[in-house]
């Protein structure tokens, strides 16, 4: 290990400069900012005495692109190449800091990240999946092995026993992060328990939720940490070879985990003799081609194996008969990031953080209707309120909190009465919800409930694989119903049947995929049971999103501006200037664009 | 075929005589098909015939494999691909007035290409951006924080090219 630090590089750089270089931050131009940066400082001959690094993403897409001045950890949000020869000048010139581009200090996210290392509480983040995320350029190993990166691993391999990793990782109460929540070291324990010339250990970065991107960020800020908690586990169940599964819709995580991988190799962290123990150990890169279901663990199974990614029913699981028919241990990227730490840090300390049952933290992507967008990684055991209002900073533009939906298409959504609910995988699903993967939906007032169900429910028929009848066919006839509540045409005793329906495709469908299918429309129903309620007997949408039940026409404030006849696709609007217009309700789609397009208020929407 | 196609199909089999020296070498179909789609664009009936020789493996099971996922395409695509996310949090976000403001815009159902054969519509399950949200992807880069007008103005200039 330490032969390995040597040829490390000690950077002498007077300053360093860190930018997210993650997918919004890119979205935001910080590619360009990154040319400008290096231009202004060739112009002040300051190339050598600054140090750039580009990092993954650091969870704070809103205010981006971030770019971080160390020492002083000065955070710049919102930077413009415009800005930058102004940053230069004075910040690194004159030593002053440019105070109108700082993001608050009081911002959530500064707190923690000045605190970055220390293993203490602060803010109420705590960041160990992701601990090195924005921290470490991810392309350059030689980073995260300063941050005590591949130590863990020489640790195992020197100290401890096979039969000790794993009764570390059992003693530490981690539970997979991919959903189930199923004891990580207890896999670990029948996987190693099998006796076979053959075993693999499979990384599950196949991220299906829609609405979810932590495993992304995961790998993209920090994929060596993925590759230790593997190459570890190879060691614990006596496998020799891994493979990380992956979307191929992750073209930049991709990327980086080949280069993760070549470096290892290079540094003998992979291959054969791993760092001059007598264990070989090799991983390589398979990648998905988009069906959600490839993420149960038995269809990707399948579909490393090259053929249709559908699932089979369990036992045998793949811990006794999985990749090849041979003994397999699958855990997902975030369960995978966690093991490097805990046997760093010990058991002891882990399962100091969290609840009864759920220990360590969970990384979650926020997302939907609240200001501060991005990935928080907080203890178990943090309640919804405090994500969503206290790192979330509340619902924008002064709207009403609805909902907050977690577990993506296999999940449910829970209002308000549930938001001092604590972040564990019992309390979630007592609350009839469930902890997912880590999808964070939060939904305001102008949802339609009805709508938000059919749309899961269109995912998940259009993702169902067609193996088993109960979830093929059912799920396509519970959206065939939510459609015609949706369009005013629901019947009476409809809630009903989705009920039953719901049930008998919950009981009877083969894989996780039906098994939880019907949880967005169930828990909707339990919820928002008054919705539902509205559309079939009243024909009503109160959230104004089932347009078919709307009618739009213009009232008394109209003052002839023409905003809406210029936007209407279907020139369904009337009107000379400055005279009051005129909706014509046969031409009307009802797409609602002249109601968003006046500013008057001079549009009724009923 | 034209002398590109045939390059392409060179490549191709290269790959393929590569994997065929790995062990278990079937598994590696949705690698192979990945590569024929990077170099076609799409997997034409030819290019899986090639395929099935190159692996060994019936043509029916290859057909089967490329039809269960949905990132091949199985016909020819434009110029631009333009994917909308309808993941959640671009749906909460109105994604569905973007999709439809596509729709009119590009005068086609999702699946399909403009008749200049410029655009393909696509639908995406998340892009990883739910930051800013809506998204939408234009070939490798992405666009969000869209409504219906913004991404109108996209594709215009993405004509003007
Ligand atoms: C329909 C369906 C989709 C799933 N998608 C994922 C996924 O995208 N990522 C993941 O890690 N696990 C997913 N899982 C869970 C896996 O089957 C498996 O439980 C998990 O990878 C085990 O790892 P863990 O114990 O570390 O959570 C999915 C399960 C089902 C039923
Ligand atoms: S839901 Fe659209 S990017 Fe995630």
């Amino acid at each position: 290990m330490d032969d390995l630090k040597k040829g490390m590089e000690v950077t002498e750089a007077k300053f360093k400069l860190t930018l997210c270089d993650g997918t919004a931050c890119i979205h935001k131009h910080s590619k360009e900012l990154l040319l400008a940066v290096e231009s202004e400082l060739d112009k002040h001959g300051l190339r050598q005495a600054v140090k750039i690094n580009l990092s993954g993403c650091l969870g704070m897409c809103k205010d981006g692109p971030i770019l971080i001045v160390n020492p002083g950890f000065v955070m710049y949000g919102g930077v413009r190449v415009e800005d930058v020869p102004e940053i230069v000048q004075s910040h690194l010139v004159d030593n002053k800091a440019v105070t109108r581009l700082i993001i608050s200090p009081d911002y959530l996210y500064n707190r923690f990240f000045r605190v970055f290392g220390d293993v203490d509480f602060f803010g109420r983040q705590m960041r160990i999946c992701l601990r090195n995320c924005g921290i470490i350029d991810p392309e350059n190993i030689d980073d995260y092995l300063a941050l005590r990166g591949y130590e863990a691993l020489a640790k195992a391999l020197e100290m401890m026993t096979p039969q000790e990793v794993v009764d570390e990782v059992k003693k530490s109460g981690l539970r997979g992060r991919g959903g189930a929540g199923f004891s990580t070291g207890l896999k670990w324990e029948f996987t190693a328990k099998q006796v076979s010339d053959r075993k693999y250990v499979i990384c599950n970065a196949d991220e299906g939720d829609p609405g979810a991107f932590m495993d992304r960020s995961a790998i993209e800020g920090d994929p060596h940490t993925v590759l230790e908690g593997m190459i570890i586990a190879g060691y614990a169940i006596g496998a020799s070879k891994g493979v990380v599964y992956i979307r191929a819709e992750y073209p930049l995580a991709i990327k980086r985990l080949e280069k993760a991988i070549a470096a290892a190799r290079e540094h003998n962290l992979l291959g054969s003799g791993i760092l001059g123990s007598n264990f070989d150990f090799d991983i390589e890169i398979r990648l998905g081609a988009g069906a959600f279901v490839c993420g149960e663990e038995t269809a990707l199974i399948h579909s490393i194996e090259g053929s249709r990614g559908m699932p089979r029913p369990r036992p045998p699981y793949p811990s006794v008969s999985g990749l090849f028919g041979k003994p397999t241990l699958i855990n997902n990227v975030e369960t995978w990031a966690n093991i490097p730490v805990i046997l760093l840090d010990g058991a002891d300390w882990f399962s100091s953080i969290g609840t009864e049952t759920s220990k360590g933290t969970k990384v979650f992507a926020l997302a939907g209707k609240v200001h501060n967008t991005g990935l928080v990684e907080v203890p178990m055991g943090t309640t919804l309120r405090e994500i969503i209002y206290d790192i979330g900073g509340g619902i924008p533009k002064g709207k009403m909190f609805k909902a907050v939906q977690t577990g993506g298409p296999s999940g449910g959504c829970l209002p308000e009465q549930y938001l001092d609910t604590q972040i564990d995988y019992e309390s979630l699903a007592k609350a009839g919800s469930i902890m997912g993967s880590g999808g964070m939906i939060v939904i305001d007032e102008d949802a339609c409930m009805v709508s938000l169900a059919r749309f899961f429910i269109e995912f998940t028929q259009d993702e169902s694989c067609g193996k088993c009848t109960p979830c093929r066919e059912g799920t396509k006839r519970m959206y065939d119903i939510l459609t015609r509540i949706t369009e005013g045409k629901g019947r009476p005793g409809d809630i009903e049947l989705l009920e039953r329906l719901g049930g008998m495709i919950k009981r009877a469908s083969l894989c996780g995929l039906g098994q939880s299918a019907p949880n967005p429309v169930l828990s909707t129903i339990k919820n928002f049971r008054e919705e539902y309620e509205e559309h079939i007997h009243a024909k009503t949408c109160r959230a104004g999103q089932c347009t078919a039940m709307l009618s739009f026409t213009v009232n008394e404030k109209c003052i002839g501006c023409g905003a809406c006849k210029r936007v209407c696709p279907v020139a369904a609007v009337e009107g000379a200037r400055r005279e009051k217009h005129r909706i014509l309700p046969d031409k009307c789609i009802r797409c609602g664009q002249c109601y968003e397009a006046c500013k008057f208020d001079a549009i009724t929407r009923a | 075929m034209t002398e590109l196609a045939q390059d392409k199909m060179t490549t191709l089999r290269e790959f393929m005589a590569e994997v065929a020296q790995r062990e278990y070498s079937e598994s590696y179909l949705i690698a192979v098909l990945h590569k024929a789609q990077e170099l076609f664009g799409y997997l034409p009936r030819e290019v899986m015939d090639v395929v099935a020789e190159g692996l060994e493996i019936p043509t029916a099971h290859i057909w089967g494999v490329a039809t269960f996922y949905h990132y091949f395409n199985l016909e020819p695509i434009g110029r631009h691909v333009v994917s909308v996310c309808m993941g959640t949090a671009c749906y909460v976000k109105g994604a569905n007035r973007v999709l439809d403001a596509l729709k009119r815009e590009l005068a086609v159902e999702v699946g399909q290409t403009t008749d200049d054969r410029l655009f393909t519509l696509q639908e995406a399950r998340c892009l990883g951006a739910c930051g800013i949200a809506p998204v939408i992807m234009i070939d490798d880069k992405i666009y969000g924080e869209l409504d219906s007008e913004k991404v109108i103005e996209i594709i215009r200039q993405h004509r003007r090219l």
